[in-house]
């Protein structure tokens, strides 16, 4: 536990704590949240049951303050109303009166619109206030959980009221959620103009799958251990793929999603960032410098397969069966245009260009209405160099693999061969499961619960830089830009793994897809 | 599932374990430690499995749950292995042990053992006076003991003091970490003196109230007082002494504590007392020596006023509440 909020006097250390006291949690200094767009799915489903998770693990600082900022005619209670409802749904822990009761003293409802000077200014009353009755000591995380388009008005509405300025120790924090642009130069702009106001250290980019425990499991199994990191490489592996698959539609985000697309909205974060992780060379240390500068340097080095003709596919779902229901095609769907060309399939193929991956490919994929949900990343290994067995004795092998499963089901899986029991010798594939859940807690924080502590906490460790999103889209662009001079996705059906083309592509590269 | 084995023997009883693996993979293999839980064959063996069932959502593990029954009866071995639905995310077995079998759980232990992984005991009740020199507590990795659960907790704690081994822990400890890390976190904030005197006020035989005294002592190397109030209520309350002012945590109601400093505007924060089983899973999450328990303990010797004393002085414990009080 170090510090949370505000600098200490030079030398001065805090006696009751101490790095072998493993028990004392970290809480919070003396801070409050403010949320725009406080009647959307994500703050009622997410956000609002994380702050109350925290709350009742004992995380938030005594006198934590929420505000609410929403065009809605509603005074503190009716706020405090809806909060209550949303973590009534969603809390992932017990609802407990006395931690509800401790909480709802400090929540705060502005009415009024993202143009309205008037009520800017009663926020930022609101939170001085705050800071006097509830002593949140002018700690602020701003949350914007509102479309980027209106990023810049709240952004500048934040900077004329001064909400946006720190005197002395304190600290003034803003959250985005992606999408963070739609390609390298609108990221850049969106960058611009969040940096205008908030210098980079302030801003705290969620990627919520960064927050996940097994996607930073990725770091423990690779570098806590001594039996990966060997064979962690080009001689050893043969490829990567890395999946995110889902199996809903775009029931209600069509109009959102039309125009964006797999590649901008899944591919870009999550998926390179997945791939960052899995590839990255081993950091100094876990401090939020050297994470990071392993992640750019990872990112730099990632250049496209070309040519992207054959490297790349992308699809659209058509209306069929998925898991025993019948579903309507994307081009159907409610809000997303006829003879619309956005992808719902996206997959493109990568090489990381240093001594450890030369060679190796890496494909990713994502897309909706997939044959079920699942996030992983398959680590393929080259067969063996030599197999003493005769021919038929192996033709059952496969190639060794190891799964790491983030989504649902999480956990580890190898793949490896055994001989099958008998008189003959005969080797087949047999898996070796580890599974989080059993190991280890079915009552794991999620995602945003750590996510939003360590935006309080001021830990920035699992949040992209700007330099991250830039890179990101800049090894995006050009298979956006081709994709946008070429026919429009290919067609596949509902409840399967994605369109030929998908195959074609993998095929093409002497692979196989894994079904995951 | 619940499968009982009247009667029985450690071979017969792993026998059936790898059994219900085989027929219906009930029993997964991703355990990560053996909790053994001592207790006398009572209610509170049921007690202790809902604990360790809740506790095993986050912590994965074999239990096996020794209860010792009459003595005076024949040497008998009842076993009974609960999986799945009946045993939360671990496998349960219970193991009554009857006449002379009784005092040697142990040897029943070993063949139960997880491969590998660390051993926990815990001893809900009444504990062994100097739990490493026990036979369970011998197999053990961790030792968990409760003294607020003895029969005179003041005395089992000056046990725990004396006797002290590495992997000793309570839940007398256990219970006060949202205390300690309330204190800690107001100390964060400015201004960043000095503490120069601290009291602490609780129960006169709250083993807990004791400890954080303990600790506040060994950390800020300051003059400690124990204050007593009312039996049953828990701490009332820790005010640390500051030039400026005094940073005050005080729960009168043993739910809601009140966090009153300088600079800063009166706080409430939910602190009820909590349940066996949040302490045990919390416990169950680190398995190394709790250095900082060790030195909490060492320094009760130094803590004015506990329980009639003087710190440093010699004198055996006097009589109770109203003496504490007027130190």
């Amino acid at each position: 536990m170090t510090a949370a909020s505000s600098k200490t006097p030079a030398g001065w250390v805090n006696p009751l704590l101490d790095s072998r006291d493993k028990r004392l949690p970290r809480i919070a200094g003396p801070c409050g949240v403010v949320i725009f767009g406080v009647t959307g799915d994500l703050s009622r489903k997410k956000l609002m049951p994380a702050i109350y998770d925290l709350a009742n693990r004992g995380l938030l600082p005594p006198g934590f303050a929420l505000v609410g900022f929403a065009r809605r005619d509603w005074a503190d209670e009716n706020f405090a109303e809806l909060v209550h409802d949303a973590v009534r749904e969603h809390a992932r822990t017990p609802f407990r009166e006395e931690v509800w009761a401790r909480l709802s003293e400090g929540i705060r409802f502005v009415p009024g619109s993202f143009d309205d000077d008037a009520s800017f200014d009663d926020l930022a009353s609101v939170v001085a206030d705050l800071d006097q009755q509830r002593g949140t000591g002018g700690n602020h995380a701003f949350y914007l959980a509102i479309p980027p388009a209106t990023f810049p008005v709240v952004l500048k509405q934040l900077a004329r009221t001064g909400l946006a300025e720190r005197n002395g120790d304190q600290w003034r924090r803003v959250v985005i959620e992606k999408p963070f642009g739609h390609d390298l130069n609108s990221a850049c702009e969106l960058n611009e103009i969040v940096n205008d106001v908030f210098p980079e250290e302030s801003v705290f980019r969620i990627d919520h799958y960064l927050g996940k425990e097994t996607v930073q499991n990725i770091l423990a199994l690779r570098f806590a251990n001594q039996l990966y990191e060997p064979i962690w490489n080009s001689n050893y592996v043969d490829h990567v793929q890395i999946t995110m698959a889902e199996d809903i539609g775009l029931a209600g985000r069509a109009g959102y999603y039309d125009g964006i697309g797999a590649a901008r909205d899944v591919i870009q974060n999550h998926l390179l960032q997945l791939l960052a992780l899995t590839a990255m060379e081993e950091p100094l240390s876990f401090s939020p410098g050297s994470l990071r500068g392993e992640k750019i340097k990872v990112l730099s080095a990632v250049k496209l397969a070309e040519p992207l003709d054959e490297t790349t596919a992308r699809g659209q779902y058509t209306a069929g069966w998925q898991g025993g229901t019948k579903v309507v095609g994307v081009l159907e769907e409610k809000g997303f245009h006829q003879g619309s060309t956005t992808e719902t399939f996206a997959a493109i193929t990568l090489h990381v260009d240093t001594r450890r991956w030369a060679g190796v490919p890496f494909f990713l994929r994502t897309g909706k209405r997939l044959g079920r949900r699942v996030t992983e990343v398959a680590v393929i290994f080259k067969r063996a160099p030599h197999l003493p067995f005769e021919t038929t004795m192996t033709e059952e092998l496969g190639q060794n693999a190891l799964v790491i499963r983030i989504q649902p089901d999480e956990g580890v899986t190898i793949r490896f061969g055994s001989k099958v029991p008998g008189t003959a010798m005969e080797v087949r594939d047999v898996t070796m499961d580890f599974r989080y859940g059993t190991a280890f807690t079915e009552s794991s924080p999620e995602a945003y619960e750590r996510l939003l502590l360590d935006v309080l906490l001021g830990e920035p460790s699992l949040f992209p830089v700007n330099a991250e999103v830039e890179l990101s889209w800049a090894i995006l662009d050009p298979v956006l830009e081709h994709w946008a001079k070429h026919d429009g996705p290919e067609p596949y059906a509902a409840g399967t793994w994605g369109p030929p083309s998908a195959d074609r592509m993998i095929a093409t590269a002497g692979r196989t897809w894994r079904r995951p | 599932m619940i499968v009982d084995l009247p009667s029985t023997t450690t071979s017969a009883v792993n026998h059936a374990l790898i059994d219900i693996r085989e027929r219906g993979g009930a029993v997964a293999l991703g355990r990560v430690l053996t909790l053994v839980i001592v207790t006398d064959d009572s209610a509170q063996v049921e007690q202790s499995i809902d604990a360790a069932n809740e506790a095993s959502k986050e912590h994965p593990c074999r239990v096996l749950v020794v209860a010792r029954g009459l003595k005076r009866a024949g040497t008998r071995l009842d076993a009974q292995i609960r999986v799945g639905g009946d045993a939360g995310a671990s496998e349960v077995l219970v193991l009554r042990l009857y006449g002379p079998l009784a005092d040697h759980g142990d040897s029943v232990l070993v063949p139960l053992l997880l491969p590998d992984c660390p051993v926990v005991a815990w001893w809900p009740g009444a504990a062994p006076a100097i739990p490493t020199e026990d036979p369970i507590g011998r197999l053990a990795q961790r030792r968990i003991t409760d003294t607020a659960a003895a029969s005179q907790p003041i005395k089992a704690l000056e046990s725990r003091r004396t006797s002290y081994a590495e992997g000793d822990t309570d839940l007398a400890w256990t219970r006060i970490t949202p205390w300690r890390a309330l204190l800690a976190a107001a100390l964060e904030l400015p201004p960043y003196e000095d503490v120069e005197a601290v009291t602490v006020t609780g129960a006169a035989d709250n083993p807990s109230a004791d400890l954080l005294a303990g600790w506040l002592r060994s950390r800020l190397h300051v003059p400690v007082r124990r204050r007593t109030s009312p039996p049953g209520g828990g701490i009332s309350a820790a005010v640390l002494e500051r030039r400026s002012g005094k940073v005050e945590l005080v729960r009168p109601d043993g739910k809601v504590g009140t966090l009153r400093q300088p600079g800063q505007p009166e706080r409430r924060v939910p602190l009820r007392r909590r349940p066996v089983r949040d302490c045990l899973a919390e416990e169950l999450r680190r398995l190394d020596p709790d250095e900082i328990y060790q030195a909490a303990l060492q320094a009760l010797a130094e803590v004015d006023g506990r329980n009639g004393r003087r710190a440093g002085s010699a004198k055996g414990p006097q009589t109770g509440a109203t003496q504490g009080d007027e130190t």
